[in-house]
């Protein structure tokens, strides 16, 4: 994936968010501060107005400034997160005029690193990072049995989706939604949620 | 006089902080980061960049924050500000922040006040 290529999905993947922002806000509402949506939508709104000026960078340098504009923008506990991941993959595939399955997986894991990091919290906590975690392993497993960048796309599409079913089971331990605790089990976690349907829009165009 | 920023998702919340400090240490130098630019909840990373400035000085700035994105973004933007005596406390927020802003006005330097501040954090109240 080129630059001009990631400046397009990372236009889709504000779009998407946009429209699943009311959704996105309701399922937050239950267990938590019902923010989710609408701080991410603001968040890609803001971004989507620096994309044009980054057409002549790599693909590192627009992830980072994807990041720093979340991190400026959104208000909430994803900014930060989101934030974090992607300066974090920008970082991992910096020096690169492409990003192919393999620093893909690379980035991702760096990304998954630093929401670790920052959010100080770990899988099975009801948060991004179940989805995440084994979006980022069924991939990796994927890719290396065949080598096919759809396939293991499709993979990481499809245990991410299990991760936010997998959110349900659990009560949240970290976030806003840990001060309702027991109470949040039987709802899925709306930032697991969120990077499902970013991780769904960029397999779509692989 | 070591400074102190007070990060909250309320605007409200964190300009209450302020005042309720003031009362007890009118000298000490204490700005408010609370809320989005439009008033609603939520931290700004702007705000709490601003209101660093607003109150730095080499005697250095601590910032005491409410939750969640609060500390996240308070965190980055002092990963933002390299080279700067800034450091987060890790207890109440408005009673760290009264306890604090006392000690900066009577001359502590921010090792001192920060050791206070921990034990903010353990007093029971009852």
């Amino acid at each position: 994936m080129n630059t001009e290529k990631l400046i397009a999905t990372i236009r889709k993947v504000g779009a998407r968010i946009e429209a699943e922002k009311d959704f996105l806000t309701e399922l937050d509402n239950v267990i938590a501060d019902g923010d989710h949506g609408i701080n991410l939508a603001r968040g890609f709104g803001e971004v989507d107005k620096k994309l044009d000026a980054m057409a002549d960078k790599e693909p590192g340098d627009v992830l980072k400034t994807v990041g720093m504009t979340l991190v400026s923008t959104v208000g909430g506990a994803s900014g930060p997160l989101y934030g974090t991941g992607f300066m974090k993959m920008g970082a991992a595939v910096k020096g690169k005029a492409e990003i192919d399955v393999p620093s893909f997986l690379e980035g991702l894991q760096t990304a998954i690193e630093g929401v670790m990091q920052r959010g100080r919290s770990t899988k099975g906590e009801k948060t991004m990072l179940d989805s995440m975690i084994p979006a980022k392993e069924a991939m990796e497993a994927r890719w290396n049995e065949t080598q096919d960048a759809k396939a293991a796309f499709a993979a990481g599409v499809a245990a991410a989706w299990e991760g936010v079913e997998y959110t349900k089971t659990i009560a949240a331990t970290k976030g806003r939604a840990s001060y309702i605790g027991e109470r949040s089990i039987g709802h899925q976690d709306p930032g697991a949620t969120s990077f499902t349907m970013l991780l769904e829009i960029v397999a779509g165009e692989v | 006089m070591v400074g102190f920023v007070i990060v909250s998702h309320s605007g409200k919340l964190a300009q209450g902080v302020v005042d309720l400090a003031r009362m007890m240490a009118r000298e000490t130098p204490i700005a408010a980061a609370g809320g989005l630019e439009d008033g609603s909840f939520g931290t700004s990373f702007e705000k709490i960049s601003n209101a660093i400035d607003e109150v730095y000085s080499d005697d250095g700035v601590i910032l005491l924050m409410d939750m969640g994105s609060a500390v996240m973004t308070a965190e980055m933007v002092i990963e933002s500000m390299e080279g700067r005596r800034l450091v987060m406390a890790d207890c109440p927020i408005a009673e760290g922040a009264v306890t604090g802003a006392v000690g900066s006005e009577s001359g502590m330097s921010l090792e001192e006040i920060l050791e206070d501040l921990e034990q903010v954090g353990t007093q029971k109240k009852l």
